[in-house]
């Protein structure tokens, strides 16, 4: 069957998605059910995370539709989202997680 | 309304599976049991280590978990080997009699001859097969199954392709009014805020921070830190970031359906729709408990071909890449590799999912069911007397 993306984005409100292949600087990310015009500013190797979406520092990565961690700083679409730049939850985040839903941003 | 064809049992449950079965009380008669089911072709063998010189909370867990599977709607009969007082034999057997199955005890102990206990075993073992080939499959609604939610032998895909998509199925199988149960506690730490605020009330959120918590304890008080080791540094170069980005990889299988109830380790859940059980992360004792609890199918995505299946319940693998389904064909039943290599959604593969598990709840064997791999073994909590 023809290829048709190269990126899989798991939940609608995710702001990240995830590369099914080694994708390279320049390369433009196609995303199922996403209609973008991202050009990837990073090397993203197969299964690590790429932004959809300008996350900014202290904002949740969202990924099956949940909260998986917090922006260490800004993270600009087509960007890398990984160790470098995320964090996972401390206890007040979770909290926040439990009853409401969410975390700050 | 969706439909399925299995056999109704005495109690009022349905099975999908019409298994005779022997199972050994205790780790002793292990096997002798397999001896004599070799010499009834078309029996099954229950074998496991468990029964003395455990734990109180132990034995009772054991009881349970012997109970769930040979009083399980997929078992016509059952046969107990038994060593006489010293183990709960009888008492199973009481129970389950007292609920309509088709059960019967022999106990070797000081007064039986080897050679007897065999003839007798070998006498009742051909009537139970005789009389399990009469019986028939009756419609039943898919509202009466309850499917197991398992994964082994992980790989970086999991979480994208085979988890997400049985997640997918899940959610679907709750919508049409089944249950499903998502186990494997071990692998949910990190996310229990996230599916406890997915609980139906704030009593089954509690509990499930309760197992949570307790299991850690254990892990801690045997010197694990399941915080400290996970993501492991393999999983970090695999593009895991999180813990939370981890275990939600494995409790996606659960979908994004409300959590009715959280059940302890071979269990039956009283509520329909989406449950949480107990069990450890290792699968074959995870799949047993699931079993126990009353799973008549089970889903088991893997990335590495386990092949890890159930004396009684059909176990259905969930492949994640197409390369295992080509390198490891006699070991799949579906691949959800499809999503990333072509225009396929996660919600087709669960669609595909879904087909196949009515399919098999109709008869059609499992990759696992062909190999007969039919691992049992039952949770143990503490020390060996």
């Amino acid at each position: 069957m023809e290829k048709k993306y190269n990126a899989l984005r798991l939940h609608e409100t995710d702001n990240v998605a995830v590369a099914l292949e080694n994708l390279k600087t320049g390369e433009k990310l196609v995303v199922q059910g996403l209609d973008t015009e991202i050009i990837l500013q990073i090397n993203i190797p197969y299964g690590h995370k790429v932004a959809v979406s300008t996350i900014l520092q202290d904002q949740k990565i969202l990924k099956y539709g949940e909260c998986m961690g917090i922006a260490t700083e800004d993270i600009p679409a087509g960007n890398h989202v990984h160790v470098s730049n995320v964090r996972g939850l401390n206890e007040e985040d979770k909290t926040a997680v439990f009853l409401k839903g969410g975390v700050v941003g | 309304m969706k439909t399925f064809k299995g056999y109704r049992r005495a109690d009022g449950s349905i099975g999908v599976r019409n298994h005779v079965i022997i199972i050994n009380a205790a780790g002793e008669l292990a096997s002798l049991t397999k001896k004599i089911a070799q010499m009834v072709p078309g029996v099954i063998p229950v074998v496991h280590q468990a029964g003395q010189s455990h734990s109180q909370e132990d034995v009772e867990q054991t009881k349970k978990a012997i109970i769930g599977t040979a009083g399980h709607a997929n078992v016509s009969a059952a046969l107990f080997l038994g060593m006489g007082l010293d183990d709960s034999t009888n008492e199973i057997v009481e129970v389950l009699k007292m609920r309509g199955h088709s059960v019967h005890c022999i106990h070797l102990n000081k007064s039986t001859l080897i050679s007897e206990a065999i003839k007798e075993s070998k006498l009742w073992l051909e009537q139970a097969l005789e009389k399990s080939k009469k019986e028939q499959r009756v419609t039943a609604d898919i509202k009466e199954l309850i499917i197991g939610l398992e994964c082994g032998g992980s790989d970086a895909w999991s979480g994208i392709t085979a988890n997400p998509a049985i997640g997918s199925f899940s959610d679907a199988i709750v919508k049409d009014g089944g249950t499903s149960i998502l186990a494997e506690t071990t692998e949910a730490v990190g996310t229990e805020h996230i599916l406890a605020r997915r609980a139906i009330n704030e009593t089954v959120g509690q509990r499930f921070l309760d197992i949570v918590k307790r299991y850690e304890e254990r892990a801690r008080a045997a010197g694990e830190d399941i915080r400290v080791a996970n993501p492991s540094p393999g999983n970090k170069t695999g593009g895991i970031t999180t813990l939370e980005e981890k275990s939600l990889g494995c409790i996606k299988k659960g979908g994004n359906s409300t959590l009715m109830e959280v059940i302890d380790y071979a269990h039956r859940p009283k509520e329909k729709g989406f449950i949480f059980m107990d069990t450890p992360g290792y699968d074959v004792e995870s799949v047993s408990g699931l079993v126990a609890g009353g799973a008549q199918i089970v889903l088991f995505s893997t990335g590495k071909g386990s092949p890890t299946g159930s004396p009684i319940a059909p176990v259905i693998k969930i492949g994640t890449n197409t390369n295992l389904f080509k390198n490891m064909p006699e070991h799949i039943d579906v691949n959800t590799g499809k999503i990333m290599d072509s225009n396929y959604s996660i919600e087709d593969s669960g669609e595909e999912i879904y087909r196949k598990v009515i399919d098999v709840a109709n008869g059609e064997v499992t990759a696992s069911e062909k190999h007969k791999n039919q691992e049992f073994s039952i949770w143990r909590l503490a020390e060996t007397m």
